[in-house]
């Protein structure tokens, strides 16, 4: 069961509570989810920022949605692609690992977190460096790099604002595409005045200076650049990075060494999809008609450039894909290109907020990798956390069938490993209502029931208490639908 | 033409004013009904929570219930979905699965049917309220009724309807979710009837029972005194 990388010790008031699931490790994470949905649901303000935040996108996603001659047929076209490029992922990575390779990038093929991290480590001590400054990197995350570089004395700096701020509060991303959404611009000056002594601001701009001026001198003080990838392109041999800020570039170009980790189904067949699943990640992910920039690597700095990494190490990390590529009817989750667009329309993402997920990818999308990624029955209470609403599958731009795969979790989950009383109780349910005699007469004297409910309602004793703690109880009619229908002389 | 109609189980028992409305409404517009009285739920509370076993056990009764309907009519987008969408997926690979696709063929959320089937888009009701309109997320997104119900309503002499900002989210209810993550689920109600309140209207109306019990019960707790109606019965009204 992998809850948590509990083996990790994490040094005290480091940046290793970045990572997921640190706060209480031991805590069931289906007992964490409810605790902190419980709470986060009863905080208005919380409700307030993240309805106020995601208005704002959703303004600027439909406006440049609008200047796709037809976003339907875009995604259409996305997902194809992306269904192609994960049926056939061997040939893609072994066409991009040939590629990369012959200009000098070493790709080190990682089936779980630990070889990963192992490999990170190892790169690093062996170039003896100790100082490493990170873009962007949800992988990253997933690996848990943080806790497992820091535990080794090097000296770790994010320097995407969000994760930096994050890092700072020593807590992991709250949204995977923004992971800072959760705090105001006060929170974010008070945080900067406590741990850099600098002077309270409201202005975005500001802030953002004040963490640049810290940035720069860790970009040339450090020995080791860490990058995520956002797309590896089989053709050419490249990986693609997008980034608002341009720290993912100084990141990976200004050190010596730049290590890229990613997940395996980050590859595209042609450099020619990249005029496809630019924009459409912008749009959807941000509301941006193109991220601010866009990074093609293809290998270390080659004979004759002036500039660019001396080494170059791509990581591609299995850790429970191939799992979900060997599933027929989630395959299709692998597609994902993390915008996370499904999180921005999510009503119980809104609600509960991103660290009360406990997982590395948060919403709907987190939902139902997460299982397979790491353990079903450890997880399955995110798939069960769900309204089925639908509005993941609907925003999809590469037309992941989230919804419903929210549903196949929960059936494999039940067929898997039942929970005895919801079996037995279902198994009751389904016999009581193929007994229409037993079920009329409970009708008739629920009426009856419903007379004394007053007594109880709202209280632990009432049988009805997780309906009437926060709502009302509709009232059983004396005459049913059926009883008007034997009246009108239809039965007899 | 016959039409049968497929009460679901929180109409048949909370709501019987929503069937009552369906027949004088199918009956002014000249059609018979049927209705089965042994069919009690379409099995969507055991699938939805993964124990599918259960959920054909009563879904099996359905298809033999309405084998011979000719059209089968249902209130809810969400039972409709059940019965037209998931019971393809319920009864795949089993020897009922092309009985389990000629059901969901024949089956119709009740504004769907009128304005698709039937091509009725005014039935001659008056209303003279302004109303706000909550999409049921299983019919909005599992069926892709959208337009229909708004042509309906559109058509109501003296109705006004005020779209609410959060139409088309979610109310919240998701059926045992509601029981097994109510922090969440009322989270997610009380979005909903801000927005609705928004609008200044009294009336939330909706074409699925299901969301509307969950709104009620939302808006009777924090005492709004903003009342839910059926579609149906609104087309009910003023004739």
């Amino acid at each position: 069961m992998a809850i948590a990388p509990e083996k990790i010790e994490v040094p005290a008031g480091s940046g290793a509570a970045h990572d997921d699931n640190f706060h209480n490790p031991p805590e069931k994470p289906s007992a964490q989810f409810h605790h902190d949905a419980d709470e986060k649901t009863a905080d208005l303000r919380h409700r307030e920022l993240i309805q106020s935040a995601l208005g704002k996108y959703y303004v600027a996603r439909a406006g440049k949605q609008s200047k796709f001659q037809n976003w339907g047929a875009a995604r259409q076209t996305a997902a194809e692609v992306k269904w192609e490029a994960v049926g056939h992922l061997d040939q893609y990575l072994r066409e991009f690992e040939e590629k990369i390779t012959a200009r000098g990038t070493k790709v080190f093929w990682a089936s779980t977190e630990e070889e990963a991290r192992d490999y990170i480590v190892g790169v690093i001590k062996d170039a003896g460096a100790r100082r490493i400054i990170k873009s962007k990197t949800m992988t990253g995350e997933e690996i848990h790099l943080n806790a497992a570089l820091e535990k080794e004395g090097f000296e770790v700096a994010e320097s995407d604002l969000g994760e930096y701020i994050v890092q700072l509060r020593e807590e992991a991303p709250y949204h995977f595409v923004f992971p800072a959404m959760h705090l105001s611009r006060g929170e974010i000056s008070d945080l900067f005045r406590e741990k850099l002594g600098t002077a309270a601001t409201d202005s975005p701009e500001e802030l953002t200076m004040i963490a640049r001026e810290v940035m720069r001198e860790k970009y040339i003080a450090a020995d080791v650049g860490i990058s995520g990838g956002n797309f590896a392109i089989a053709e050419t041999g490249m990986i693609s990075i997008t980034e608002n800020e341009g720290n993912a570039r100084l990141s990976v170009s200004l050190p010596k060494i730049h290590i890229a980790i990613m997940g395996i189904e980050k590859v595209l067949p042609k450099m020619s999809d990249l005029a496809l699943f630019l924009p459409m990640l912008a749009t959807a992910g941000a509301g941006q008609a193109l991220t601010g920039y866009n990074t093609l690597l293809g290998g270390p700095k080659q004979e004759g450039e002036i500039d660019g990494p001396q080494e170059f190490h791509v990581v591609l990390l299995d850790n429970g894909r191939t799992k979900l590529l060997a599933d027929p009817e989630q395959r299709d989750a692998l597609s994902c290109i993390r915008c996370g667009a499904c999180l921005n329309v999510c009503p119980i993402f809104k609600n509960v907020g991103g660290h009360t997920y406990g997982t590395t990818y948060q919403g709907p999308i987190g939902s139902v990798i997460t299982p397979h990624f790491k353990e079903m029955q450890t997880w399955k209470h995110l798939s069960s956390a769900s309204s089925l609403c639908g509005a993941c599958t609907e925003t999809c731009p590469v037309k992941i069938d989230l919804a419903h795969h929210l549903l196949q979790n929960r059936r494999n989950a039940a067929t898997q490993k039942p929970v005895w009383w919801e079996k037995w109780a279902m198994k009751g349910f389904a016999w009581f209502m193929n007994q229409p005699r037993l079920y009329r007469l409970a009708l008739k004297l629920a009426p009856l029931a419903q007379a004394f409910h007053p007594l109880v309602k709202g209280r632990r004793l009432d049988p009805l208490y997780v309906w009437t703690a926060g709502r009302e109880f509709p009232k059983v009619k004396r005459e049913t639908f059926k009883d008007f229908w034997a009246k009108r002389g239809n039965l007899g | 033409m016959k039409i049968t109609l497929f009460i679901p189980c929180f109409v048949d028992s909370f709501y019987p004013q929503t069937g009552r409305a369906m027949v004088r409404i199918f009956e002014k517009l000249g059609h018979t009904l049927d209705y089965k009285p042994q069919l009690t739920c379409c099995g969507q509370p055991p699938f939805n929570a993964g124990y599918w076993d259960e959920s054909r056990q009563i879904a099996v009764k359905v298809l033999d219930a309405l084998g011979d309907a000719e059209r089968v009519v249902i209130p809810s987008g969400s039972c409709g979905a059940m019965l037209k969408v998931f019971y393809n997926e319920l009864f795949i690979g089993t020897p009922r699965e092309a009985d389990a696709r000629a059901l969901g063929e024949k089956t119709f959320e009740f504004s769907d049917f009128l304005v698709n089937e039937l091509g009725v888009t005014d039935i001659g009701a008056k209303f003279p309220h302004a109303v706000t309109w909550h999409d049921g997320c299983h019919g909005l997104r599992e069926l892709g009724i959208k337009t229909e119900p708004r042509a309906l309503l559109e058509n109501v002499e003296g109705l006004e309807l005020r779209e609410m900002g959060e139409a088309a989210t979610c109310c919240g209810f998701g059926g045992l979710f509601s029981a097994k993550f109510p922090s969440i689920s009322v989270a997610m109600g009380q979005v909903k009837t801000k927005s609705a309140l928004e609008t200044g209207t009294k009336y939330i109306v909706s074409n699925d029972g299901s969301c509307l019990m969950h709104i009620q019960g939302v808006l009777d707790r924090e005492k709004r005194g903003m009342k839910c109606l059926h579609l149906a019965e609104v087309l009910n009204q003023g004739w």
